[in-house]
């Protein structure tokens, strides 16, 4: 909220100057987001009459005014504002006054000589845009300096208020609150009420007694729209970032902007039989101040007349009941909503407007009339007028009764760590417009002002004396607790040691946003349910992953694009799936690699990576768990992996994650310029770690046999070591694949595969025999299960 | 005896001109073998008369002895001299890049929310996760943000579906931890959370850290202690730290936590908005609506919670100056950071 410095001094005897004000309102919870100035700097600008005008021979959107400024003299000035005539009073930057952006010069305009300028808001840097001149009143006085006629050195505080002080979105609520900082006393707005000169009332009735407490309203007939707002109003809602309207509209501002009550006012002559306050009907449609026409859902609250509804309550009013350039009669309503009624629906429409957000957050009940007496004061003190009598409607539910709140001298002292004598702890209270209304063995029972709304119970108050005892104030410690050792389960691995193993394999991590483009999953998991975002930024972050590779392939492809030709990343999180209502959210491990095995160096060859570069990482990981044994890698499909480069990783025989290369189609779909590998695995099946066991190491030698089968290409060397270990009994310890061979020698679609065994007894050294027999039945086995063949 | 003298120069003369072990080793055999020149002297002996014997017999043993020994000198100094030319022949250029040297990188958001865990769990704090998409009440009304509250507009939440949002903070996670544990308690949450909102300095989704300590007796000073005592740790820098009061609805008293300025130590510049303080995280003693909604008694039990953005931390620590680098995931970015 914008206040001018000024108008808040109006208000109350303010001890200190703005800087240390703004830190009070700061450190009281009322941030302060900004002090400006209420205009920028200009110098040498005096108050100009335009004396005549005539045009310009030469240009047609030229006038040449004849303007009575400093001393009594009259300049010739050449203007091409459309407001620019004669009678009026305007800002004249006289030969060498300098404005914000400029130094003023006598000139020739077209041939005629202009000794000077008349100037417009945006040209003395009051306003970023202005429409013509800046028309001052009648009244003002010619040749004086206008930078002091405008109290333009006064400054602007912009407030950041939180949502809980609806009480301080005003000038009166901000000067309560200085007031209450600064323990000095409070006065409010003391001015004289209208007398009464007709009987006329309309009538209001509330149908929707829990939305709309009270609703006071007046009519005032007869008055002149066509004045023009008083100068010193005008300039308020300037500094308060208000634009001005019209008489009756900038009052009724104005006095929202003082005392924080929102009001609005129809053309009495186009309401009809009396005024309803109530829910929005079913599709109900309303044409709004704004030029918009809104259907309304039956949970808005609307202002009708008998016919229709002519507000949206709280929030705008309606185009066809506006006041306009011909109303002469008006009905103006101050009226307390509940913020509960109000709240969302302004966001519902788009309608965020100064009422709704006052009303949201809270009106002080006990309001309603004296903005309506002090609005018709100042209409009045411009325009003539007929005043009805203010009429006041309650609803019978929501009556302003707050039951007291026990505030306890224990409680306050626990929670603050901090004990407060009760003189000052009733002093706090006192000052912030508590009434403590009995003094108890534990502590007060007390009653907050109509205008804290937000205060209801023992926490609310312990919070106000900490903010008016101030933070600053309260001690310092550290919570003391026991603390036995817990221990955590060695057979869980942490995530950490997985991503420290691929960091140590050269990977990097990323971290890529949850929510991704939907055309580039739909070519990686085109089946699954996937969660769409209903409000998402943008379509290319509209749906959330079901596989971590949505993000990582197009961040392999921005670094691809950039130079980057060797990527290796991976990122860990969570995935998004749906199996009907079912939401699954699931914790990946995934890694990507692409590009050179080894950095762009002296040693390396420049290899690309291959599959088994990434099955090799992933091995590593699997071996972390110590339980690499219960892992198996099986040939499989996935249809946008590359066909015969593509494995599925089980454990115990439950699927836990896949490898490959991306499938070349899906590759080009995605725009990646060279083939990338991939692997993804559930995080929690390879976090489950072994505690390891001591088994006793062999003191017997151990012995090496290499033998080499020839077979069908489709044979799997791994396959072949099955084989091996299944037939060749315990002393088989190990078995290497060393080599596998196609081509020169070897039968078309064969291939020769070498096996390097290890044998070994843990009591006793192996006979040559032993080894032998173990060789024969291996040999036999690989012949019987896969056809193969031993080489010579 | 002008022989021995004789042999021994010319052994002395073959073993200064052997170049090589093998050709030092010949010069062993020729003199001093079985049949060498020197050994084959001995074998003169028994044409001696037993006077001239011994003296023969020593100056020949005197010989050989010589002789052995400058082999031996000899041999030494070839082994060295091969080593000392190996050496030189196998000296490499020191300055090229060692093999398989890269090293991957942890991504620096990872990296600060391990480095603050740390400072947590060393103090007895435990690390709980939860989901990133919430139901409404746990990510709102068990933190006592009823549906329509103002405070929901400073949330610009992500909808998935009736009742589902991506959270918007990780404080949902603080109330599953109150469903399901009893005090005390003592939490980190650490993740990702959302919100609708991309600009120069919004992502829509960023980390966060919650704390949550619930137990008999905590008071705001034990939350203002804990938090300095943080912030020490984290900037290893003891820089002045204000509490003012704020409202957040889960939290009551509420406070936001400034910190003076990293960049200017409080004379005000770019990073401040020329205002000498930072704002660094919000905290407060948890409200006793959200302690009743998790059944503990607020009479009983008390507690303060804190939260913070981990990338605004880690711009501070680290200078970095654009906020939506973190989700880039540019190489030249990520490695940067280990």
């Amino acid at each position: 909220m914008k206040l001018s410095e000024s108008w808040l001094r109006e208000w109350i005897e303010i001890p200190v100057g703005v800087e240390e004000l703004a830190s009070q309102l700061t450190m009281s919870g009322l941030e302060v987001d900004s002090i400006d100035s209420a205009s920028s700097d200009f110098t040498g600008v005096l108050i100009g009459h335009i004396l005549s005008t005539k045009p310009h021979p030469d240009a047609d959107n030229l006038k040449i005014c004849q303007v009575l400024s400093a001393s009594e003299k009259t300049f010739q000035v050449v203007c091409g504002a459309s407001n620019a005539r004669q009678g009026i009073k305007v800002p004249f930057a006289a030969i060498g006054s300098a404005l914000p952006n400029s130094t003023i010069k006598k000139a020739k305009i077209r041939n005629i000589e202009s000794s000077g300028m008349l100037c417009g808001a945006d040209e003395l840097g009051m306003s970023d845009e202005s429409e013509g001149l800046l028309e001052l009143p009648l009244d003002a006085p010619v040749g004086k300096d206008l930078f002091s006629y405008l109290k333009l050195s006064d400054k602007v505080i912009d407030i950041d208020l939180t949502p809980n002080r609806g009480d301080c979105l005003s000038i009166r609520g901000i000067a309560r609150e200085v007031a209450t900082l600064n323990s000095t006393p409070f006065c409010e707005l003391n001015f004289p009420h209208t007398n009464i000169t007709i009987p006329d009332i309309f009538p209001v009735k509330i149908r929707d007694d829990r939305s709309c407490s009270r609703y006071a309203s007046r009519i005032i007939r007869n008055i002149d729209i066509s004045l023009s707002t008083p100068f010193w109003i005008q300039n308020k809602l300037r500094l308060s970032g208000v634009r001005s309207v019209d008489l009756v509209v900038d009052i009724t501002n104005y006095v929202m902007l003082e005392l924080g009550q929102p009001m609005h006012a129809f053309d009495l002559n186009k309401l009809e039989g009396g005024i309803l306050v109530r829910m929005a009907t079913e599709n109900e449609s309303l044409k709004l101040l704004d030029g918009s026409e809104v259907v309304m859902t039956t949970d808005t609250l609307v202002i009708a007349d008998q016919s229709k509804a002519i507000a949206m309550a709280g929030i705008m009013g309606g185009a066809d009941s506006a006041i306009s350039a011909k109303t002469r009669d008006i009905f103006l309503e101050s009226a307390c909503f509940d913020p509960v009624a109000i709240s969302g629906r302004s966001r519902l429409y788009g309608k965020h407007t100064d009422s709704s957000h006052r009303f949201e957050r809270g009106v002080d009940i006990k309001l309603q009339e004296i903005a309506i007496e002090r609005a018709t004061s100042l209409l009045l003190e411009t325009s003539k007028g007929d005043v009805g009598p203010v009429t006041v409607t309650e609803s019978k539910k929501n009556q302003i009764h707050k039951a007291d709140i026990i505030l306890r001298k224990k409680r306050l002292e626990q929670q603050l760590g901090l004990s407060i004598q009760s003189e000052k702890v009733e002093d706090i209270l006192k000052r912030l417009g508590l009434t403590v209304t009995s003094i108890l063995d534990i502590g007060w029972s007390c009653c907050p002002p109509s205008w804290r709304f937000d205060l209801s119970i023992e926490a609310d108050l312990i919070e106000e004396i900490a903010r008016i005892y101030g933070y600053e104030n309260l001690p310092i410690s550290i919570p003391s607790t026991q603390l036995p050792i817990k221990g955590s389960p060695e057979s869980k691995r942490e995530l950490k040691y997985l991503r420290g193993q691929l960091i140590a394999r050269g990977y990097n991590e990323a971290i890529t946003y949850c929510f991704v483009d939907p055309g580039v999953q739909s070519n990686l998991m085109p089946n699954s349910d996937s969660v769409s975002l209903i409000n998402p930024i943008s379509e290319d972050m509209s749906v959330m992953r079901t596989t971590l590779l949505s993000g990582l392939l197009p961040a392999v492809r921005h670094n691809l694009n950039r130079q980057q030709d060797r990527v290796r990343m991976f990122e860990t999180g969570l995935i998004f799936t749906l199996n009907g209502t079912d939401l699954k959210q699931e914790s990946m491990i995934s890694g990507v690699i692409t590009g050179p095995r080894m950095p762009d160096n002296l040693h390396s060859k420049r290899e690309p990576v291959d599959f088994f570069d990434l099955k090799g990482d992933v091995q590593s990981l699997l071996q972390l768990s110590g339980c690499s044994d219960q892992f198996e890698f099986i040939k499989d499909g996935k249809h946008f992996l590359h066909s015969g480069q593509c494995a599925r990783i089980e454990r115990n025989g439950e699927i836990i994650g896949w490898l490959g290369q991306i499938h070349p189609v899906i590759q080009k779909n995605l725009d990646l310029i060279q083939p990338v590998f991939i692997f993804e695995l559930k995080l929690q099946s390879i976090l489950e770690d072994k505690i390891p066991q001591f088994i006793g190491m062999s003191k017997f030698p151990e012995i090496r046999r290499d033998l080499a089968f020839v077979v069908n290409i489709d044979i799997s060397a791994g396959d072949l070591c099955k084989t091996a270990h299944n037939n060749a009994g315990k002393i088989l310890i190990d078995t290497k694949i060393f080599d596998v061979y196609e081509g020169e020698g070897i039968e078309i679609n064969s291939k020769s595969i070498a096996l390097g065994l290890t044998f070994r007894d843990s009591s006793r050294t192996l006979e040559d025999y032993e080894v032998n027999d173990a060789i024969s039945l291996i040999v036999k086995a690989i012949e019987k299960e896969h056809s193969g063949i031993l080489r010579g | 005896m002008k022989n021995i003298q004789l042999l021994k120069d010319e052994a002395i003369a073959a073993i200064t001109s052997a170049i090589d072990i093998k050709s030092l080793e010949q010069v062993k055999v020729d003199y001093l073998g079985k049949k060498g020149l020197l050994t084959s002297l001995l074998k003169g002996l028994g044409k001696l008369t037993a006077q001239e014997r011994p003296e023969a017999g020593a100056s020949i043993n005197a010989a050989k002895k010589h002789v052995l020994d400058q082999i031996d000198l000899r041999r030494q100094a070839i082994e060295f001299n091969e080593i000392e030319s190996r050496l030189v022949e196998e000296t490499l250029d020191i300055s090229l890049p060692g093999r398989g040297s890269d090293k991957g990188s942890l991504h620096l958001v990872t990296h600060t929310m391990e480095r603050i865990e740390s400072f947590f769990t060393n103090v007895g704090y435990k690390v709980e996760q939860g989901p990133e998409i919430e139901d409404d009440y746990h990510n709102f009304e068990a933190l006592n943000i009823p549906a329509h509250h103002p405070a929901r507009a400073m949330h610009d939440t992500f909808y998935v579906g009736q009742n589902r949002v991506l959270r918007t903070h990780t404080s949902p996670v603080q109330i599953r931890t109150m469903e399901t544990q009893s005090p005390p308690i003592r939490i980190i949450c650490p993740g990702r959370v959302y919100r609708c909102d991309s600009d120069l300095t919004h992502t829509p989704m960023f980390h966060q850290i919650e704390g949550l300590v619930l137990d008999k007796n905590i008071s705001m000073a034990d939350l203002k202690g804990t938090v300095i005592q943080f912030l020490k740790a984290f900037f290893e820098e003891d820089l002045p730290v204000r509490f003012r009061p704020s409202y957040f609805p889960f939290t009551e008293p509420s406070a936001e936590v400034d910190m003076q300025c990293t960049g200017c130590k409080g004379t005000g510049c770019r990073i401040c908005k020329d205002t000498g303080w930072l704002e660094i995280m919000g905290c407060g003693m948890v409200h006793p609506a959200v302690l009743s909604h998790c059944n503990v008694d607020a009479e009983k039990y008390s507690g303060f919670a804190f939260g913070m953005g981990v990338e605004r931390l880690a711009m501070l620590r680290y200078g970095v100056t654009d906020l939506r680098l973190f989700f880039e995931n540019d190489l030249k970015f990520l490695k940067q950071f280990h």
